[in-house]
């Protein structure tokens, strides 16, 4: 079958593939633009390292088919610095060591942009709700959680001691 | 030199990792992140039956579809002759891990690859795999370990007869080797005891379930050279077995560390890199290969499930004076499950006079086991540590105390030989009375567990290479995979004895063309043992620097000082010069020797063992049987913490997985001996919100065969959390829970047997 044409904003630039139809977002990403901070842990939404931000909602790319994106606007963990300077949330996983392999850190931080993005302060009961969506084998979340609510203070302007 | 009495400014921080900037924004590279000209994807064929001989396999239709470049079955492998092998984690025989990449005359699991392609597209592999024809003669199977042991169970290997027993079995049967362990008298001992608990145990196969699952991208050239790009926890072992089962030498392959998206122990073995290479060879194209969620649980290593039963004898007073162990681990389809270490563990923490301990390495139809954190250690220590509750319980004497009138102490002989040295058990029992929690009342309907666990360390060959660049700058590489963090560590301990902040120091993972041998990352050894390399590496740069201050000054080299990266002269004796930097230095380099650098291997012994104690607060529903961790706090000695946040990032990670283990995860089969749960969805692993914050706290009695104290940390905390949350759940509910998973289910029933 041809291959679908699609046009997408992807990390605020204009951007145009071609896609198989049965193709799914994070293939295309990875395989076809190149994208490859997208990652795939079970291509079933269960473990969300393909956590990307689409017209505003948190989706598992590897649930989304290429095609689906036409016209959408989609943020990667490509995306979610702005140049060299690292959004708060990607300094403080770097600050409280919230990650240890790295292989989950990419969703995990797209999907705390996204829930920050909606709710900025946070219990720390509504972010481990938010991100069990999210696994991560080598942390225990412990810091995770730590460097979600201090990004979330910070973001916020509050200082935390 | 030995650092562990000095004032420290590096290690004991906690500076941002080097390779941190790369994981945040996604530019890290791991395997499948890796792509080439030309590239073929590769994928496996893989057996639906649990148990069968391979009659045929035709693979002319598929070699015949468009797009298909090779079609490799066992036919394209050289047949590997039964060989203890000397790489890898845990014990391994060259032939079986050969039939375990690919299988020859009998399928033993399902998941077992027998066949490969390589093709343009991912969905022409996929169709060309659908085109293979096998003829399978479907045999009968077993998954259970008590029923593999039988006398009439379907026997895997013909010519596996059960070593370790005397005299030796004339039939073949599935059970490998029986491994014994005995102290004094246990029947006397027994006789001695006032009180005796006695219980049986079961634990569940569990999956590492490192969120990355298995991928390499291979090349074979036509001159014979191969590049492999994989995600590994030792890319020296990757380059020994690929040269092993497809018949090579070392020094044709070069094998580059990806970043390791986990690992755990379950990437300490190669399942797609011969093949991989194979396809290459085959195809002449590049191969690219990465495994399913679904392939990573039928067809990598779980650790074993297993039965175990315990006996413990004990005086009124608490004085444990007799212990029995039976142990009957599941190897999975080839032996080598961690019976071994499954017998030495359980009773590992405790000073105990009369020892028997029984174990059985047992195969069946699943996946071949592979290492998973302190392997062996945690189904033991589930087993023991449950039975100390109750026998503190029959005794009326606290958990705590009846475990610090028995803890091993320096100088006490353990049952499977060493004794144990620097060990800091009592420290961390004394850090669990002391802290708050477990000082803290427990609230209504809440039960709190105790449990310790014990773990070896290893150490072992590593290389490491500290370079000064041409303008002061410092790189430092070593042949160890960094899997939680060990760049961060390495680069410190480098950073501290040169005198540089730890950022001046950037520490890579080199291929193993480009550094000497390092044994895999496991066994908890990198910062102990590669650690140890690179600090001498940094001592060597150092003396260096200090001789080649001496030749500019043009003074004795024993006149010179070396103090935060500068050389001073080391008195007004000496002369009056100013002192000499890494930059400028290393701007004289070429008039002082050349370049500025060191590589050291060694060979590390003394990794000091590593002791833990969890305490777990738990309510459980009795409508649902859900048990809820309210609080978790994980003591444990560390040596030394060289950087503290990854430290208790090991604990918190290690203690979360326990939890895992202990209320979750496991294999479900139907009666065909397939997987029914090969998902994360069905498969499950504890998300953020099943989990409170794990509170980790380092003892640090420093372990003196390392220049700072290091001890290794990564294993000890997946030892205690099983028994932690089922005395927990026991204190809560009165129900003692002897069968992991302690899932709603098995809770919820465990309270209608009890009425």
């Amino acid at each position: 079958m041809a291959k679908q044409y699609v046009s997408a904003t992807i990390n605020g630039e204009s951007s145009e593939f071609l896609c198989e139809t049965q193709q799914t977002l994070l293939d295309v990403l990875r395989d076809v633009i190149g994208l490859t901070g997208s990652k795939e842990g079970c291509a079933s939404g269960d473990c969300g390292a393909c956590s990307v931000i689409m017209d505003g909602r948190l989706v598992c790319s590897c649930l989304v088919l290429g095609v689906e994106a036409e016209g959408s606007e989609i943020t990667t963990i490509e995306g979610i610095a702005e140049g060299e300077k690292l959004h708060p949330v990607q300094q403080k996983f770097l600050e409280h060591a919230a990650l240890q392999c790295g292989f989950c850190t990419p969703g995990l931080i797209v999907a705390t942009k996204a829930l920050l993005d909606e709710n900025p302060n946070p219990t720390e009961t509504e972010a481990r709700y938010w991100l069990a969506g999210n696994l991560c084998r080598c942390t225990g979340y412990d810091k995770i959680i730590r460097a979600v609510m201090d990004a979330a203070a910070e973001m916020r302007g509050e200082t935390v001691a | 030199m030995n650092y562990i009495t000095s004032s420290l400014k590096i290690v004991g921080t906690r500076p941002v990792r080097p390779d941190g900037v790369d994981k945040v924004t996604g530019r890290a590279v791991f395997a499948a992140d890796t792509r080439a000209s030309g590239m073929l994807w590769g994928k496996v064929l893989r057996s639906p039956h649990a148990h069968a001989r391979i009659v045929s396999i035709d693979t002319s239709k598929a070699e015949a579809l468009k797009g298909v470049y090779a079609v490799v079955t066992a036919a394209d492998f050289p047949e590997i002759p039964s060989e203890e092998a000397f790489v890898g984690e845990g014990p391994m025989n060259f032939r079986d891990l050969a039939l375990n990449c690919m299988a020859r005359t009998k399928v033993l699991y399902e998941g077992h690859a027998l066949g490969a392609v390589a093709a343009s597209t991912q969905a022409i592999a996929d169709e060309a795999l659908a085109l293979i024809d096998v003829k399978y003669e479907i045999l009968p199977h077993v998954i259970d370990v008590e029923e593999a042991m039988a006398a009439d169970a379907p026997i895997l290997h013909d010519d596996m007869f059960t070593t370790g027993v005397d005299p030796k079995p004339t039939k073949p049967s599935n059970i490998a080797k029986v491994v014994t362990f005995r102290k004094g008298d246990v029947e006397a001992g027994f006789k001695e005891a006032d009180v005796i608990i006695e219980g049986r145990y079961t634990t569940q196969p569990v999956h590492q379930a490192y969120i990355e699952p298995h991928a390499c991208l291979a090349t074979y050239a036509s001159d014979g050279q191969v590049q492999i790009h994989s995600s590994s926890q030792g890319h020296f072992m990757v380059r020994a077995y690929t040269a092993k089962l497809l018949g090579l030498n070392m020094s044709d392959i070069r094998v580059n560390p990806a970043e390791i998206g986990g690992g755990f122990g379950g990437k300490t073995l190669v399942y797609l890199e011969p093949l991989a290479v194979a396809l290459s060879k085959k195809s002449g194209r590049t191969v690219k290969m990465q495994m399913t969620r679904e392939d990573v649980f039928r067809a990598s290593g779980p650790t074993s499930g297993a039965a175990v039963e315990v006996k413990l004898g004990a005086k009124k007073d608490g004085t444990i004076v007799a212990a029995k162990q039976v142990l009957k681990y599941q190897a999975g389809a080839f032996a080598g499950s961690p019976i071994g270490p499954g017998c030495m563990c359980g009773f590992a923490m405790y000073d105990l006079p009369n020892v028997d301990v029984v174990g059985y390495d047992v195969v069946s139809n699943r996946p071949k086991v592979a290492a998973y954190r302190a392997p062996g250690a945690p189904i033991t220590s589930f087993a023991v540590e449950s039975a100390m509750d109750d026998l503190a319980l029959k005794l009326g004497i606290d958990a705590l105390t009846l475990r610090e009138k028995n803890a091993a102490k320096n100088g006490t002989k353990t049952h499977y030989g060493p004794t144990h040295q620097n060990i800091g058990f009592t420290a961390v029992l004394a850090a669990v009375k002391s802290h708050p929690h477990w000082k803290s009342p427990l609230k209504p309907g809440q039960g709190r567990g105790l449990a310790t666990g014990f773990w070896f360390n290893i150490g072992g060959e590593s290389t490491a290479l500290v370079h000064v660049n041409e303008d002061g700058s410092v790189t430092a590489a070593t042949g160890s995979p960094d899997i939680g963090g060990s760049r961060a560590s390495i680069g410190m301990m480098v950073a501290e004895v040169l005198g540089v902040p730890a950022s001046a120091v950037r520490t890579i993972v080199a291929d193993t063309a480009s550094i000497g041998f390092t044994h895999l990352t496991g066994g908890s050894r990198v910062t102990f043992a590669t650690g140890m390399a690179a600090t001498q590496a940094a001592e060597k740069v150092v003396e260096d620097l200090k001789r080649r201050a001496a030749q500019i000054w043009d003074i004795p080299v024993e006149a010179v000082e070396w103090n935060d990266g500068m050389a001073y002269p080391a008195g007004s004796n000496a002369g009056e010069f100013e002192p000499l930097g890494l930059a400028e230095l290393a701007l004289k380099a070429a008039r002082t020797g050349g370049p500025i650098q060191a590589e050291v291997s060694v060979n590390a012994q003394g990794a000091g063992p590593g002791f833990g104690a969890h305490i777990c607060d738990v309510t459980v529903d009795k409508e649902t049987g859900h048990v809820t961790i309210e609080r978790y706090t994980a003591i444990q000695d560390v040596g030394k913490a060289i950087h503290p946040s990854y430290v208790e990032g090991q604990i918190q990670g290690g203690a979360a997985q326990g939890i895992g283990w202990a209320l979750n995860e496991e294999y479900i089969y139907n009666d065909k001996g397939q997987m029914e749960n090969a998902g994360f969805l069905d498969y499950r692993v504890p998300v953020a919100s099943d989990v409170p914050m794990i509170e980790a706290v380092l003892v640090e009695v420093p372990n003196p065969r390392h220049p700072f104290g290091a001890r290794g940390v990564g294993e000890v905390p997946i030892v205690p959390p099983m028994a932690a949350i089922a005395n927990a759940i026991r204190g809560a509910t009165g129900l003692r829970m002897p069968d992991l998973p302690m899932s709603p289910p098995k809770v919820r029933a465990a309270f209608d047997a009890a009425g």
